[in-house]
């Protein structure tokens, strides 16, 4: 008759147990990671492996670099415990980067190899790698021209803005003025003006820089105007009381406890300029990524629109962040802010 | 340091003024109607005197010492501090109000540096800024916001924004009333020794009758709405007062009959 001992149990179990969490907790920790490399693999693979069904220069590149990113991967996460930062980094991005493997594996299947979505309109990777390797000069341009062209709108627009709707927020006489105009102005989407604005400005260039500042103007004047008013009748008393004069209080007191509606009103200008700059390019400024666009449909040029959109988010992405970090700078006194 | 900050205190101490409220009546337009607030009120405030201002809630305390400072003007008659007539705000005459309303956007010593900053001396003075700060005790706050610091913090940056100023008459409308019972206590006696000595006038809004007692020389005790003076009683002790002190405690169940309290003391 066999007995079962506690000890024993333990004493047989305990060897065992410690290398099987081992294992899992290694699979835990690194499996992604090691996924992630293999998912790479495979689209090098499945770049290399099969022909293409047409006629793309950077098939055999793409493959490449493919395995190399498998490599580093590989490498990262192995070594993650010798890499610091970088190798946490790695850890945390990880899933991402499995799921864009894994997405562009099939993509390059079911474009490049094997044709299963219809071609023209689905190009694969390696013929939007193409346009960045082979395109690249008229890309930047048109990115130059883009982000010259919003810049200079935008910040009139937010100037502009600003200090309508400070003066309308302070001044009882201003807004008795300002006021019905906005209303009767400001709704109006301001693509609806880009017909005349095409022919009463001198250039394209100027029509559409006022555009841009029309439709960044409306939200931040709003908002702007909103901000003052609502700042706190306590906050005057006290800077009163305290000696300032109308001046300390329309810079010192009103203004920076209305910038934060300032900024929701400069992050809608941001979102309604985007659509009134691509707009105005394809229709008017021969230049800029919505004129590329125009360009890139005409000749039935997919591979280049893609390429262009992509750009062309990352722009938009890269603009609000920077106003975002901006805003957390100068708004560093309130707490919580949201994180973009 | 401490002593530093406290000889920079002294140096910069401005005497008391005088302020005389006289047959002061005032209304408010709510929707048409008239609401009475003030009826005929006369006071004559010496200067150096600490005056406890005592009554019902809404009766128009607040209402009064808007028009000490300047930032409202009355219906009927006249304020004057040193015999000049109040027309508008000035720094000699600094409210602390019920709620500290400190400028978020500012860090504590920003704050603080508010007055000076406002009537263009800043550049020069800001050693009275960090001796303010010293004196309420928050000097290795000065960086922080508002939002980082307790009611009873933010209350003694309201209070050192205002002695920045080095006012002759100092307005405190409830300033302690939210405060819990020990942080409450300790700025009490803050007060008076600041009181003592910088020799500001002090006029004090409180609805704590035995607060009034510890603190003022001086109790006026307000009617219900349309405010008028009821009572004006002097406190002839010396500091620091006790609180168990039989003498305050007969004043004290005294007020507490003109507010109508009889039973309840
Ligand atoms: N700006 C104002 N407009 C209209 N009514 C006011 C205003 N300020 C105060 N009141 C009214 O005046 C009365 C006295 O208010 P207040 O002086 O704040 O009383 P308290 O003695 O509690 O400080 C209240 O009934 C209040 O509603
Ligand atoms: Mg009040």
């Amino acid at each position: 008759m066999s007995t079962y001992s506690l000890s024993d149990g333990l004493a047989s179990g305990a060897p065992r147990l410690s290398r099987a969490p081992l294992l899992a907790t290694w699979i835990r920790e690194s499996g992604v990671g090691v996924l992630a490399s293999i998912a790479w693999i495979a689209l090098g693979l499945s770049c290399l492996w099969w022909q293409d069904v047409g006629d793309w220069t950077r098939t055999h590149s793409l493959g490449i670099a493919a395995f190399v990113i498998a490599a580093i991967a590989l490498f990262g996460t192995v070594g993650a415990d010798y890499l610091g930062s970088a190798g946490k980094a790695l850890h945390t991005r990880a899933p991402w980067l499995l799921a864009l493997g894994a997405f562009l594996t099939v993509w390059e299947i079911a474009t490049a190899k094997f044709a299963w979505l219809p071609l023209p309109f689905f190009p694969p990777p390696q013929a939007i790698i193409e346009v960045y390797t082979d395109d690249l000069p008229k890309l930047l341009d048109s990115v130059f021209a883009s982000v010259k062209l919003q810049l200079g709108g935008y910040l009139i627009g937010a100037t502009v803005g600003f200090l309508t709707g400070v003066s309308i927020g302070w001044s009882r006489a201003v807004g008795y003025w300002v006021h019905p105009v906005l209303r009767f102005i400001g709704p109006l989407p301001a693509t609806a003006w880009l017909p005349i604005a095409f022919f009463t400005f001198p250039s394209s260039w100027s029509a559409s820089t006022f555009l841009i500042a029309l439709a960044t103007g409306f939200p931040v004047t709003v908002l702007t105007w909103s901000g003052v008013t609502s700042v706190s009748n306590a906050y005057y008393d006290v800077a009163r009381t305290l000696g300032a004069k109308p001046s300390f209080l329309v810079l010192k007191v009103a203004i920076p406890a209305a910038l934060p509606h300032v900024f929701v009103g400069l992050f809608m200008g941001l979102g309604s300029s985007f659509a009134v700059l691509v707009v105005a390019e394809m229709i008017g400024v021969k230049a800029g990524l919505g004129w590329y666009l125009q360009w890139a449909q005409g000749w039935a040029a997919y591979a280049n629109m893609y390429a262009a959109l992509i750009v062309m988010s990352l722009l938009c992405s890269g603009a609000i962040t920077l106003l975002f970090a901006i805003r957390d700078r100068l708004l560093v006194w309130q707490k919580g802010t949201v994180k973009w | 340091m401490v002593a530093t900050a406290l000889a920079e205190a002294v140096a910069h101490s401005a005497a008391g003024a005088a302020l005389d409220i006289e047959q002061v009546s005032h209304a408010f337009d709510i929707d048409g109607t008239e609401l009475a607030v003030l009826s005929d009120v006369s006071i004559s405030v010496e200067p150096g005197e600490f005056v406890a201002l005592l009554g019902p809630s809404g009766c128009g305390k607040s209402t009064l010492l808007r028009l000490v400072a300047g930032l409202d003007k009355p219906k009927a008659g006249r304020l004057r501090e040193d015999e000049e007539r109040i027309r508008s705000p000035h720094p000699s005459r600094v409210v602390v109000f019920q709620d500290p309303t400190l400028f978020p956007w500012r860090s504590v010593w920003d704050n603080v540096a508010l007055g000076l900053e406002a009537q263009g001396i800043l550049k020069s003075q800001r050693h009275r800024v960090d001796a303010a700060l010293d004196l309420v005790g928050l000097s290795s706050f000065r960086n922080a916001y508002p939002h980082q610091l307790s009611g009873g913090m933010a209350q003694r940056v309201a209070l050192a924004r205002a002695l920045v100023n080095d006012p002759k008459i100092l307005i405190l409308d409830e300033p302690l009333g939210k405060l819990d019972s020990l942080t409450r206590i300790t700025m009490q006696a803050e007060l008076v020794a600041l009181w003592q000595r910088k020799g500001f006038t002090t006029l004090l809004v409180t609805h704590d009758a035995e607060e009034a007692l510890v603190l003022a020389n001086r109790v006026i005790v307000f009617s219900d709405r349309p405010a008028r003076v009821k009572a004006d009683i002097r406190v002839d002790r010396p500091y620091p007062r006790h609180r168990g002190d039989p003498y305050l405690a007969d004043l004290r169940r005294q007020i507490l009959g003109l507010l109508g309290l009889d039973a309840t003391w």
